[in-house]
């Protein structure tokens, strides 16, 4: 029998267009690039540029037979900062979990949209990120960045071999380096 | 099985369309706009870059992809297609034709809720109705089972003593666009497994006159759907030395049913697709809970394995039957109503207890399983050995 507690469930909140899409697949590959077993998918619904977005990832070292949407995320990862007024980006987020921000002012001020929420905080500058090392804001990929360094649920390295997979040449190359910038300065 | 295993990132539809791509048929026919799938999508880019030989025939419905494959398949090519849903309800007259030309086609079924209301999302029910068409019928449970069936199929099909078209159904979304890893198998064993071109005894060619299609009436119809039948059992057999073959091929187990911590049980929990990984899933809490409790999986849904499903529930109190499908004023859910006509009158049997679930995309958690299992359970002890319930929606 499994070891139940293995499993680790991410939500990716975003806006359609933001590549929130790819964010879970390429962190659901980066998981099977380790020998973990995965199960990656979107939530799918009408499709409109800018309206709010989930996608998921389920990934654990063991196999695992699990085919339910996920509900109750151990992670919730936040791509666009405006969701944060407009959708209750905690919703099912367990006890004790992990949100990670793309938000380019102070921690405290973050820290006030989750008054109650018991949860570790962090944040990193994605959009910002995105605009100095690859010219566009698309902070997608460079979330999984924070998100991997403050989880360890698989490793930059991984990470960033799956990405120059999906991304070939110059904006692969420049996704990986906004990668590191985002693993180095989430906090 | 030699050489490392190479494990790729798919979804359910990237697998199926890798493993076509594999066996490399002679023809595909397929509708290409919705409720067509990725699977065609994909395999039309490997058409088009010249990775395969198949000639692509896209079509303007559902109904001629399936005439166009069984024309095709008449000329001793081998064919294969893929839909969802309402194209699979469009193919309906036509998959008749195919099982009665002895056409083996395989066709890949992404299984989605039927209209109305809309709905795109995943169900089963759009194959199960297909029950009787004299199709071979799997029901896949993950990306890895997606691809594998892809490739059993066809062995399945051509065997000179079956000679049916087959589908393989995985659901729609959970599985057909939910990435996992794939372990997959080299074109080398492909080739190993089903012959480089299908051979076929009798067709269509120039230098062959033959009439396929006749009208046969009062004379020679019920000798035509006879064989069927015979085909079809022949099927049973077929499908359990393909699937051994496979197994060892693969290195993976494959079985008609799959049965998860059955040995010492007193209870099942019996599911196919991706129903079934949630079972055994549950199973699992159950067992840390203390419950003697297993999961059934029908992989095999036509010809019904019933010989392998009334050993594999023999001398069990439940069993708790999770059925994603629709039927209305029946006796119980589809595939509770092939499974107690398969128990009736033998020894020993399990009360069956059938859920209607999951329709249109609706989630059954593993906590609300867990609840029908209870539910099973008080049934049998008030003595009630026959219930269907509709679980999982709003009063």
């Amino acid at each position: 029998m499994r070891n139940l507690a293995e499993i680790t469930d991410v939500r990716i909140n975003g806006r359609g267009g933001q590549g929130a899409v790819t964010a879970s697949r390429l962190l659901a590959e980066a998981a099977i690039l380790e020998g973990q077993y995965v199960h990656a998918f979107p939530n799918f619904g009408p499709e409109r540029a800018g309206a709010p977005v989930t996608s998921y990832a389920r990934i654990c070292p063991e196999p695992f037979t699990e085919k339910t949407e996920v509900y109750e995320p151990h992670i919730v990862v936040v791509i666009d900062p405006t969701l944060l007024d407009d959708v209750p980006v905690t919703d099912g987020l367990k006890d004790g979990g992990t949100i990670v921000v793309n938000y380019d002012g102070e921690k405290d001020s973050l820290i006030k949209y989750f008054e109650g929420v018991h949860a570790n905080i962090y944040k990193v500058a994605g959009s910002k990120i995105a605009q100095d090392e690859i010219g566009r804001n698309v902070p997608n990929l460079i979330m999984l960045g924070a998100l991997i360094k403050v989880t360890k649920i698989v490793e930059l390295e991984s990470l960033t071999k799956v990405t120059l997979n999906r991304f070939k040449g110059v904006l692969g190359e420049k996704n990986v380096v906004a990668i590191a910038k985002a693993f180095e300065e989430v906090e | 099985m030699s050489g490392v295993r190479q494990v790729v990132g798919m979804t359910g539809d990237e697998a199926v369309a890798h493993a076509v791509k594999l066996v490399n048929p002679d023809v595909v026919a397929a509708y290409p706009i919705t409720p067509q799938t990725i699977i065609v999508e994909r395999y039309s880019d490997f058409v088009n870059n010249g990775e395969v030989d198949t000639s692509f025939i896209p079509v303007e419905s559902e109904h001629s992809a399936m005439s166009a494959c069984v024309g095709a398949s008449l000329t001793g090519a081998r064919v294969f297609t893929a839909t969802a849903s309402a194209g699979l309800a469009l193919m309906y007259e036509i998959l008749y034709v195919a099982s009665g030309m002895r056409c083996p086609i395989v066709l890949a079924v992404a299984n989605r809720a039927f209209s109305a209301p809309i709905n795109i999302h995943g169900e089963c029910t759009d194959q199960l109705i297909c029950r009787d068409a004299s199709w071979v019928s799997l029901f896949g449970e993950s990306a890895q089972e997606a691809y594998d069936e892809t490739i059993l199929s066809f062995k399945i099909a051509e065997h000179p003593d079956v000679m049916l078209p087959t589908m393989f159904g995985i659901e729609g979304f959970i599985v057909t666009h939910a990435l996992e890893r794939v372990e997959t198998l080299s074109k080398q064993q492909v080739e190993d497994f089903i012959p480089a071109s299908r051979i076929a005894r009798d067709r269509f060619s120039p230098d062959e006159h033959k009439t396929f299609g006749s009208l046969v009436l009062q004379d020679y119809y019920m000798e035509i759907k006879r064989q069927q039948e015979e085909a079809m059992q022949n099927a049973y057999k077929v499908t359990k030395d393909v699937m051994q073959e496979f197994s060892d091929l693969s290195g993976r187990r494959m079985e008609v049913i799959e049965k998860y911590q059955l040995e010492d049980a007193e209870h099942a929990i019996v599911a196919y697709g991706a129903t079934a990984g949630n079972a055994k899933a549950v199973v699992d809490r159950l067992r840390a809970k203390g419950e003697k409790v297993g999961a059934l999986k029908i992989r095999l849904f036509r010809p019904f394995p019933t010989l392998d499903i009334a050993q594999a529930l023999s001398g069990l109190k439940t069993a708790t039957i999770l059925d994603r499908s629709a039927t209305f004023g029946s006796p119980g859910t589809i595939v509770q109503t092939d499974i107690a006509s398969g128990l009736y009158g033998r020894e020993n049997v399990p009360s069956l207890h059938g859920y209607i679930n999951g329709l249109g995309g609706r989630v059954l958690t593993l906590p609300e399983i867990e609840e029908i299992f209870e539910k099973s359970k008080d049934y049998n002890d008030v003595g009630m050995n026959s219930t269907t319930d509709w679980v999982g929606y709003r009063s």
